[in-house]
């Protein structure tokens, strides 16, 4: 890499399970946060604006015209990537990396509740054989965790311990929708949606917005004395049927994950990675995905949170601003995981402070069943 | 610095109004592998696949990851770009900047469409804002017609201009073997078609179809491996304007109306910063973004590349004909093919072949070096590439 590129501010609205406000007041919320933490014009100072978020959810095509008079793209170097934030990221540090831009402006937006999940999920399954099955993302992640639980004896509760562990993270955390302090036998006993997961082992419906400053590095010392740096980053597809891939093995997050930590210099991820920012919207999916990005051995995620490593205080932290379990929408998802882990990175992640975190992995993913993934790893500034 | 650019392969279908025989998959894959084929590379060279297209058109969520085996994309990197009529472009744009970044070294882009699974005016129409303007929103066919309008109504140009813009643009897809509309129209065939919204009638405005189009892009190390004519990527600008409900004269420079300001910017930092002062000699052709005939004239002058009411000057003199002066889409241009997803990616593609020398039958008579390409969309959002064909 000729230079490194670096997040200057973070900006996230509260997530919550019903905002009832335009699209754009939410975009509004998060672009003012960042003018006012940097000083800077979104109108005048930015050279390009990466948007994520999705026609589906907003019932719009081109869902990116809503917002340009909120994110002072007018006129500017604007783009709309699909999926899911985290690659909206991705795309804005190429524009860096590329010398065409120094200041750039991501931002994601989704209000979840104005819409029913399950239609727009429908829409995402092979039309030609497996659509009118009624299959959703919910439908097909009970398939894996079936699979998954069954291959490597992992255990509902040790999914359980997930959500209690996430939302409990949650109640540190002033954006996060859903703080609670739950039991196991809550979590179990929470209303089956499909066996194996309840109410509970699900992400919440959600609203919300994040923005994220990015800059070269000159531009980034310049803003700012607690610059996070984009070290590494790493995205794959994995095939779309279900029954074309390896459900228990994640291949597509193995390789992304090991893309980004090359690219960072990572060989130990286990050691070397302080906390780990990630997108699960299933409670299994925190146990799998630790193995994907290489923090365990595959079938030991279950051993992982059993051993406590992923608590706030455990040596490996998983999720301490209480992750998607505690409420965050589709598309915003990979960003507020690269928001929260540079908040932590900054030392300013307030109550749910991992103390001297200095190298945090950022995981965002879209598809069934997590199809395709994205790996960002951050780096403190004056490390 | 960052990574230099280049074309190295090209692959598009054929584009039609129905393609019953394949599925959105297997027309991309037909893309796909004709875009490998050019570049005589195997899917397992490519470490990147970018897809752009607009979801509403066919009703998929996350068509990307829903198609990656028919775009080859599993296992490797990528994303999907999703914009409107510029997503084409855009697309490629996003190709541009996987490689330049130095994050990718073969990178594939592909753009895509199949209009015959969906109703695309009511999937546009949703564009506008649901709260203000979509109960009286048609499409796109309006903001074409405020432009058309307002261009004859500043400039003297007249309908006959525009039945001249469409008739070579018919001339030109008849030559183009993946053209959709290639039948030829005399310009009194264009005048007499029935009229759709005042001025333009239904030859005058682009066709809906199904196709797809697939670009290889290297670095330049990589480029000069693969191809013996490499197309290099001279530079880029996107300029995406605001969106505020139907107020179109926001969308357009007020003083100049109806002027679409995207363009003029657009053109006008391009032109400038890679020092073409005389772009009728420094350009030899331009793939443009030509959604209806009247724009193909209007925005020659927007992006700079003649004065104000110059434009059907230029079609009247035949400047702009395929072996005229200074061709203006010689593949037929958006007026006589349009599945929106690839309209912009075929522009690129059709621009390189231009250069390369490869475009066949509709092969322009200049020789050329320097290829402009422009894509269009909503709302009136402007993307630009500047094509060469070598690296200095």
């Amino acid at each position: 890499m000729t230079q490194r590129v670096g997040i200057v501010a973070v900006a996230q609205t509260k997530y919550e399970a019903a905002k009832g406000q335009h699209l754009m007041d939410l975009v509004l919320e998060v672009t003012d946060k960042i003018a006012e933490e940097t000083g800077i014009s979104v109108v005048n100072d930015v050279d390009s604006v990466v948007s994520c978020s999705q026609d589906h959810w907003d019932g719009r095509t081109i869902s990116s015209v809503a917002i340009p008079d909120f994110t002072g793209a007018h006129l500017k170097d604007e783009s709309k990537v699909a999926g899911d934030g985290a690659y909206a990221v991705l795309y804005g540090m190429m524009h860096i990396l590329s010398g065409h831009h120094n200041l750039v402006l991501v931002v994601s937006h989704c209000s979840e509740s104005q819409t029913d999940s399950r239609i727009i999920e429908n829409c995402a399954i092979d039309h030609i054989y497996q659509r009118m099955l009624g299959l959703d993302f919910l439908s097909c992640a009970a398939m894996q965790a079936n699979l998954y639980m069954q291959k490597y004896g992992i255990l509902r509760e040790q999914c359980a311990r997930v959500v209690v562990k996430n939302k409990s993270n949650a109640c540190n955390n002033p954006y996060a929708q859903e703080p609670l302090l739950l039991t196991i036998e809550e979590v179990l006993n929470s209303k089956m949606m499909a066996y194996p997961i309840t109410m509970l082992d699900a992400k919440p419906v959600s609203d919300g917005a994040c923005a994220i400053l990015l800059a070269s590095e000159d531009k980034a010392k310049k803003l700012t004395d607690k610059p996070v740096w984009i070290n590494g980053a790493g995205n794959c597809y994995d095939a779309h049927s279900l029954g074309d891939r390896d459900l228990c093995a994640c291949e597509s997050l193995v390789s992304a994950s090991k893309r980004a930590y090359r690219m960072a210099g990572i060989t130990n991820p286990r050691k070397e990675v302080d906390l780990i920012e990630m997108s699960e919207t299933f409670s299994y999916q925190e146990l799998l995905w630790t193995e994907g990005l290489g923090i365990c051995k595959p079938g030991e995620g279950g051993k992982l949170i059993d051993s406590g490593a992923t608590l706030v205080e455990g040596n490996i932290p998983v999720n301490p601003s209480g992750g998607l379990l505690a409420g965050v929408p589709v598309t915003v998802a990979g960003m507020s995981r690269v928001a929260e882990a540079s908040l932590q990175l900054r030392g300013e992640a307030g109550k749910h402070q991992i103390p001297d975190a200095e190298i945090a992995v950022a995981h965002g993913t879209a598809g069934v069943c997590g199809q395709m993934h994205c790996v960002l790893v951050l780096e403190k500034g004056d490390r | 610095m960052a990574q230099r650019v280049a074309i190295v392969g090209i692959g598009q279908t054929c584009h039609t109004s129905r393609r019953p025989d394949v599925n959105d998959g297997e027309l991309i894959n037909e893309a796909v592998n004709n875009a490998l084929a050019d570049a005589q590379l195997k899917i397992k060279d490519i470490d990147t696949v970018i897809s752009g297209n607009m979801d509403f058109f066919e009703g998929h969520y996350l068509n990307d990851a829903m198609l990656a085996d028919y775009t080859g994309a599993r296992g490797k990197a990528g994303f999907k770009m999703n914009t409107g009529g510029t997503v084409g472009t855009l697309t490629f744009i996003s190709g541009c900047y996987c490689v330049s970044s130095g994050l990718s070294d073969v990178s594939i882009v592909i753009g895509w469409e199949k209009h015959d699974e969906g109703p695309t005016t009511s999937c546009i129409t949703t564009m506008a804002d649901p709260a203000v303007d979509r109960p009286f929103t048609v499409g796109a066919l309006l903001g074409m017609a405020l432009i058309s309008g307002n261009y004859m109504n500043r400039t003297g140009c007249r309908l006959e201009h525009a039945a001249m813009v469409r008739a070579q643009a018919s001339e030109n897809a008849s030559r183009n073997p993946n053209a959709h509309l290639r039948d030829r129209y005399s310009v009194k065939d264009v005048l007499n078609a029935r009229m759709v919204l005042f001025p333009l009638n239904l030859l005058m405005i682009c066709p809906t179809s199904v196709g797809a189009c697939a670009i290889v892009l290297a670095s330049e190390a990589k480029a000069k491996r693969i191809s013996k004519k490499p197309v290099w990527i001279k530079d880029h600008i996107t300029v995406h304007g605001e969106y505020n409900g139907n107020h179109y004269h926001n969308q357009f420079d007020l003083p100049g109306f109806p002027r679409t300001t995207t363009q003029m910017m657009a053109g006008k930092k391009l032109l400038q910063r890679n020092h073409i002062t005389e772009p009728l000699k420094e350009l030899q052709v331009f793939e443009m973004y030509d959604p209806c005939a009247f724009v193909q004239m209007s925005w020659l002058e927007d992006f700079g590349i003649c004065g104000e009411g110059e434009g059907w000057k230029m079609v009247e003199k035949g400047m702009t004909a395929r072996d005229g002066v200074f061709p203006v889409s010689p593949s037929g241009g958006v007026l006589c093919t349009n599945s929106i997803g690839d309209s912009g990616t075929v522009r690129v593609a059709e621009a390189a072949l231009q250069i390369r020398g490869d475009a066949g039958e509709h092969q322009v008579t200049r020789n050329v070096r320097q290829a402009l390409v422009s894509g269009f969309g909503g709302a009136f959002w402007t993307d630009l590439m500047l094509l060469s064909k070598s690296l200095d």
